[in-house]
């Protein structure tokens, strides 16, 4: 960003607002270039068409800032705009007050395992899984992971187990939009999903060098 | 027939393990070996006998069969209907997937109220839905035949719009929509493979296999129960059955692939 004064988000979702209104005259119905218009119909329809189930409120349907920029722009967002969402979502990241990063890298492959958590089939109170193996390569083992996310496989080794790199896992992990404003990944941290504790576990799975992951 | 349902007792009992760690996934392999031994005979074809059985028979306060029922070939007309759906339904001023077109009839012709329709939409193994008896045997009369979903009528275009933008929108605690999953190419959730719906080529595979038997639950899954369930893995509430939000993204999955073969309800995991 190299001017003086940062855009706020209003400012940077009315540019992807124009940018948006311009595509939406694309004749190719394959493109999604959605207009204000189309996105507000889409909300009124979520808001009409669903009913609370278990843990899963009616307040899933109401998006937040982040999630009206990724949608404003089919995930994305102008180099501007990311770079104001992702210190948005920087700002509220909450690092552990001990200062320590690294938790126990077996309860953390574990909690890569479990796909369970926050779906209306699943009963409130016990803790939620990672669901990290539906989208990465993790440990060697584990032959049955997805690739919507990119392998991690020897992610220590590769990386380092610096204090930098220490932090950057956990924040990556807490809120994956901190660095990319519309990853496909979710802010595990920020939404609540995961505790401080599993997140330390998962960094230690990553990075600690007696992890099978770095072996 | 009963040696069928033998074989998939026997099959199906062998699968509904876990799913192990394995490169190719076995549930798959499996299931391919099981349609070889069928051959071009599938499970859903209880579902279509007992679904014609359920068209012809006189039910309902009106006492009355869907014999008439108009799913957009005219009143009566079965055979091809299914692959000019969704479609928009000028009686009913809106457009319908087929399952919403077969209720509407239920409750029109036959008289049965919406609140019975709704109160139990999916089935379970032991006692499977009359919605999906009826859906069954209405497509499976449009076995062979290209989808031809119809894209001028006005209505018909603001739902694949609707749906579209329903398809992409980004919610709940996990940021999902359904392109998250499904909006690229190659892409799988552990070992299950994810059609890029945004794409004819992937739509059209992916559409012409529902409704669909599937082999970890031993019964016939409907379109409005896959997409129910993925709303689910987005950890949305639940959508409504039958309501224009669901119609909609259906809408948008038929026309995105339209054009391929009907391939009458296919064997799923
Ligand atoms: C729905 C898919 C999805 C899930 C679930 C998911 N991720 Fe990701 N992850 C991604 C994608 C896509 C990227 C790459 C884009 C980005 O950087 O945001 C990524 C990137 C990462 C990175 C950064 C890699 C790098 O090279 O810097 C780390 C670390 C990571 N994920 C860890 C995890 C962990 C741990 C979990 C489980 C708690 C997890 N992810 C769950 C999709 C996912
Ligand atoms: C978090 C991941 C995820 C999300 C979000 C998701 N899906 Fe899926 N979807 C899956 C998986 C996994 C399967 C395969 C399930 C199986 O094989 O049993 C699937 C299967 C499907 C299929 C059947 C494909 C076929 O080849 O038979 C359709 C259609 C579909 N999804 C549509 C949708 C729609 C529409 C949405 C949004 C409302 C959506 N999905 C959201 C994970 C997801």
């Amino acid at each position: 960003m190299k001017t003086e004064k940062q855009p706020t988000l209003s400012v940077a979702l009315a540019i992807g607002v124009a940018t948006a209104l311009m595509a939406g005259c694309a004749t190719d119905r394959s493109a999604y270039n959605p207009s204000p218009e189309v996105i507000k119909h889409a909300m009124a329809a979520f808001k009409r068409d669903f009913d609370a189930k278990g843990a899963a409120g009616l307040d899933r349907l109401n998006t937040d800032k982040l999630q009206d920029v990724c949608n404003a722009t089919n995930s994305k967002p102008s180099p501007d705009m990311a770079a104001v969402v992702e210190r948005e979502q920087e700002a509220a990241i909450k690092l552990p007050a001990d200062g320590k990063f690294l938790g126990d890298w077996k309860a953390g492959e574990k909690l890569a395992q479990s796909g369970r958590g926050m779906t209306w089939k699943d009963k409130a109170g016990i803790p939620n899984g990672g669901n990290c193996y539906n989208c990465h390569q993790i440990s060697p083992a584990e032959l049955s992971y997805g690739t919507i996310g990119p392998s991690l496989l020897h992610f220590g080794k590769t990386r380092g187990n610096s204090p930098e790199i220490q932090k950057y896992a956990y924040s990556k992990i807490y809120n994956s939009k901190a660095f990319s404003a519309c990853s496909a990944m979710p802010r595990f941290g920020h939404a609540g999903a995961l505790t401080e504790t599993q997140i330390k576990d998962l960094v230690a799975l990553l990075l600690d060098p007696t992890s099978p992951v770095n072996k | 027939m009963k040696y069928r349902i033998a074989v998939l007792a026997a099959l199906t009992a062998a699968w509904t393990g876990p799913v192990l760690a394995q490169a190719k996934d076995p549930t798959i392999a499996g299931i391919e070996k099981y349609r070889e031994m069928l051959g071009d005979d599938n499970p859903a074809e209880l579902y279509e006998a007992r679904g014609e059985q359920l068209w012809k028979k006189k039910a309902g306060p009106k006492n009355a069969s869907l014999e008439q029922c108009d799913l957009g070939l005219g009143p009566g007309v079965v055979k091809g209907a299914y692959v000019q759906t969704p479609r928009y339904y000028a009686d009913a001023d809106r457009v319908m997937d087929m399952e919403t077109r077969i209720n509407w009839c239920r409750m029109n012709l036959q008289g049965v109220s919406e609140a019975d329709i709704r109160k139990r939409p999916f089935g379970s193994a032991d006692k499977p839905s009359e919605i999906e008896d009826l859906l069954t045997y209405v497509v499976t009369a449009s076995k062979g035949m290209k989808m031809n979903v119809p894209t001028d009528h006005p209505k018909e275009r603001e739902a694949f719009q609707l749906g579209q933008a329903v398809f992409h929108m980004r919610a709940g605690p996990y940021d999902f929509s359904c392109a998250t999953c499904h909006g690229e190419d190659n892409l799988r959730i552990r070992l299950q493979e994810l059609p890029n719906l945004t794409k004819a080529e992937d739509a059209k595979r992916a559409y012409v296999g529902w409704p669909a038997y599937r082999v970890s639950t031993s019964r016939v899954h409907t379109m409005q129960w896959r997409i129910n369930d993925c709303f689910r893995q987005q950890r949305l509430p639940e959508p409504r059955y039958m309501s224009e939000a669901v119609n909609a993204v259906i809408t948008y999955m038929a026309q995105t692939g339209n054009g391929a073969e009907y391939k009458g309800p296919a064997l799923k995991r």
